[in-house]
């Protein structure tokens, strides 16, 4: 091995492969539940997992599997033929490329297995209930929906009372759905396990804050996964106190992320997964590291809300308050603190033509940061998995400039 | 005077009717949704006002709205940020789609019109506690109401105006229902703007002018000879009255619709037993969705298929804002339901302008020779 390889080697995150084991088990598992008389239900990511955990359903996220979509960089492809059945162009690049893996079981791993029950939570946008709808009538299976009424200026207490029944009406449904009581007990240990998983995941994340950061967003993004579709199981549990081990174990060995960093950068949105592996080596090349994101804290950002001695009635408000369920001034708020807790010298927006809740509002969260912090910031736009929307070249030189700005500032 | 020019005055020259209707004092709030309870703010004392976001320049939404915004959204905000809206003494958001949430966010942080609220209404509605949770939203809206304006909204008062828009409601049914008996006794313009005219007209004015206009129409006879071809029209706004004309030009006629600014403005009558909130609630509840509700996977495309068969309908045109994701999303399966039936439909995508005229006719003359 060459020195570079050693080097470029030495900085590999060595849970990459654990990770890739318990992702190809799990998707194995979702695929054979048929043989082995499971139930599979179909949740969005930001929906309440736990209860499913606990009547022992096998959760399957179709965003998730957008990512590998993306990833694989099929999106393009699926997301045309989306718009041959008549799906405008402009919709949702996940919902997309979804609806037409179900038609054609195409797309990455042959498919995602087919649903008994659908799970939608509206905390994240107004495309899942659309999309859920449309699975509903192609699967013709039950469809239960979690609203999330979004919270402008806070919680309401009309909202608090109706979000918490339809806790109850979400047990029930899945009583009935499994044809068995609900585990009041498994669920308490499920709930223990979900806080005490986002908290490890909170950790890791919070490794960032040191100088180099031992990890990017990159990286992050990669090492969400469990945090979303194993939320609430020991599995998870296992895997991120490794992967924090692992994580301050580099900070103490001094090992960063990228090889010479001297600009650190918060990054916004979903992540453009076609073009994950490019823009890390463009942002390491300009030796920033892309530190935080506000993407992948979102799954532990609502641990203020959460009680693991009561996590049903916690988890109420949890996930209504998450990050994309809340006013513009309150996420500027959270911004404005990552910028902080990052120690951050820029912020690149990912403005997302797919998640409408995401990116409008940007501008405004721009505006805030550049006044209140006066940072510079860059905007990148996309459709997240649909690679027909990107222009590398428009991407590069605005990168560039921005890297440009940061570089005359330090 | 001709027979409409009350109605297209108003639906043309909004500005105008409005600051003359403020000469009597009477505060005004805006909105654009049609789950907005109008017979709340009316019973408040104030002048409820239907946006239509008709700007077409939009230098100032564009530093909030991204380019995959609605025309909708960024022409109510430009005219907000412009000074031109400068009539308005607040506004409602009602919650509906992604964009219309962001945009409540930032009319928020960056105009200040003095009365402001979200009415945070459920998504479903096919569930005994989002029926509650509707009806303690709305009574959360009349005490924000009352606060903000410094008024007291009665039991009496709300009932009142209830009356009011059962009345105002049930006559632009009626007279969409006489259009559609007999098509050609009013032009698709007039209906346009008498329906535009019924959301921003003083509410008062409406409820002896409407039955007048049905009293004109009432066993009219349609002046053509020749037979045209019966179109509905689905989708959210339409703020092109040009398009009637070009589809009658083209051998159609348009006798039903499902739009927020048509049909689904008036359908429902409000109960006038019990408590008012809750019939007020019970009326979204019942009444035909805009598909950032849900009610049943299903429930848009049967509407559809009932009133196609209820108004004897030949071609239906799907009238899409580009960027509408909620309308987006059921085109595929609306079409699907249609072709089932045998319906043939088109697709019109607009941005904010329409189509060049001639370009237009040749679409509305091919789709209509189909029927």
């Amino acid at each position: 091995m060459t020195d570079a390889g050693a080097e470029k080697n030495s900085r590999k995150i060595k849970s990459v492969g654990k990770m890739k084991e318990i992702m190809t088990a799990y998707y194995i598992d979702a695929k054979t539940a048929r043989e082995t008389g499971k139930k599979v239900a179909w949740i969005t990511s930001g929906g309440p997992v736990e209860p499913l955990i606990a009547m022992d359903v096998i959760p399957v996220y179709p965003e998730n599997y957008g990512a590998m979509i993306g990833a694989s960089k099929m999106g393009g492809d699926l997301c045309e033929r989306a718009e041959e059945l008549g799906y405008s162009g402009d919709l949702c690049s996940y919902a997309r490329a979804d609806i037409v893996c179900s038609m054609v079981d195409g797309g990455p791993i042959g498919g995602l297995p087919k649903p008994d029950m659908l799970i939608c939570c509206n905390n994240i946008c107004g495309t899942v209930l659309k999309w859920y709808e449309i699975q509903a009538r192609y699967y013709n299976v039950p469809l239960f929906i979690f609203d999330t009424p979004f919270c402008h200026t806070g919680y309401a207490v009309e909202a608090r009372k109706y979000v918490r029944t339809q806790i109850d009406e979400y047990t029930r449904f899945l009583e009935k759905a499994c044809n068995k009581r609900f585990d009041h007990d498994r669920m308490k240990e499920v709930g223990r396990l979900s806080v005490e998983g986002q908290h490890l995941w909170q950790e890791v994340l919070d490794t960032a804050m040191n100088r180099p950061s031992p990890m990017t967003c990159f990286d992050a993004f990669f090492h969400l996964a469990l945090i979303v579709t194993l939320r609430g199981t020991q599995i998870a549990v296992d895997y991120y106190t490794s992967l924090l081990e692992e994580m301050r174990q580099r900070v103490a060995d001094g090992i960063s992320a990228i090889p010479n960093e001297q600009y650190r950068l918060l990054w916004d949105n979903l992540p453009i997964w076609y073009r994950v592996k490019w823009l890390s080596e463009k942002f390491a090349a300009h030796d920033a590291c892309l530190v935080a994101d506000t993407y992948t804290s979102a799954w532990c950002g609502q641990l203020k809300y959460m009680d693991e001695d009561n996590f049903l009635d916690s988890m109420a408000e949890g996930y209504t308050r998450i990050y994309l369920n809340i006013g513009v001034d309150e996420m500027i708020k959270i911004v404005l603190e990552m910028v902080d807790k990052y120690d951050v010298d820029g912020f690149v927006m990912h403005s997302n033509r797919s998640c409408k809740p995401y990116s409008l509002g940007q501008y405004d969260i721009q505006r805030a940061v550049q006044n209140e912090r006066g940072i510079p910031s860059v905007m990148i736009e996309s459709h997240m998995i649909d690679e027909r929307s990107f222009s590398e070249s428009q991407a590069e030189t605005r990168i560039d400039a921005f890297m440009e700005m940061i570089k005359q500032k330090g | 005077m001709e027979r409409f020019d009350d109605f297209h005055e108003a639906a043309s020259d909004t500005e105008a009717y409005i600051r003359n209707l403020k000469e009597s004092g009477r505060k005004v709030l805006g909105y654009m949704c049609s789950y907005t309870p109008e017979e709340i703010i009316y019973a408040a004392g104030a002048h409820p006002l239907r946006l239509f976001g008709a700007e077409t320049n939009s230098a100032l939404a564009d530093a909030h709205l991204q380019s995959y915004t609605c025309s909708l959204a960024r022409g109510v905000l430009e005219g907000a940020l412009s000074g031109k809206l400068n009539y308005l003494d607040g506004m409602v958001f009602p919650h509906t789609c992604d964009t219309v949430q962001r945009l409540s966010d930032i009319w928020r942080l960056n105009t200040d019109f003095g009365f402001f609220t979200d009415i945070v209404l459920p998504v479903k509605l096919d569930t005994e506690s989002a029926k509650e949770y509707m009806n303690n939203v709305l009574c959360k809206f009349r005490r924000d109401l009352e606060k903000g304006m410094g008024v007291t909204v009665t039991d009496e008062t709300l009932k009142e105006s209830i009356e009011t828009y059962n009345t105002i409601r049930g006559c632009l049914k009626a007279i969409y229902e006489l259009r559609s008996e007999e098509p050609g006794i009013l032009t698709g313009g007039d209906v346009h703007a008498i329906v535009k005219g019924s959301m921003i007209m003083d509410r008062k004015y409406l409820l002896k002018r409407l039955p007048e206009v049905i009293e004109t129409l009432r066993g009219a006879k349609a002046p053509s000879d020749t037979e045209k071809k019966r179109v509905a029209l689905v989708g959210s706004i339409c703020n092109h009255p040009d398009i009637y004309a070009i589809i009658e030009q083209s051998g159609g006629v348009v006798v039903w619709d499902d739009l927020c600014t048509g049909s689904r403005y008036f359908e429902g009558e409000i109960g006038t037993d019990g408590d008012p909130i809750a019939a007020i609630a019970d009326r979204y509840i019942k009444r035909q969705i805009c598909p950032a509700k849900y009610m049943s996977t299903t429930s848009r495309g049967d509407s559809l298929v009932e009133m196609i068969r209820k108004h004897r309908v030949q071609g239906v045109i799907f009238l899409l804002l580009k960027f509408c994701d909620p309308h987006d999303f059921d085109y595929p399966y609306m079409k699907g339901f249609l072709d089932r039936e045998r319906i043939p439909s088109m697709l019109l995508e607009i941005e904010d302008h329409l189509p060049s005229e001639g370009q237009l006719l040749t679409r509305f003359e091919t789709f209509t020779h189909m029927l």
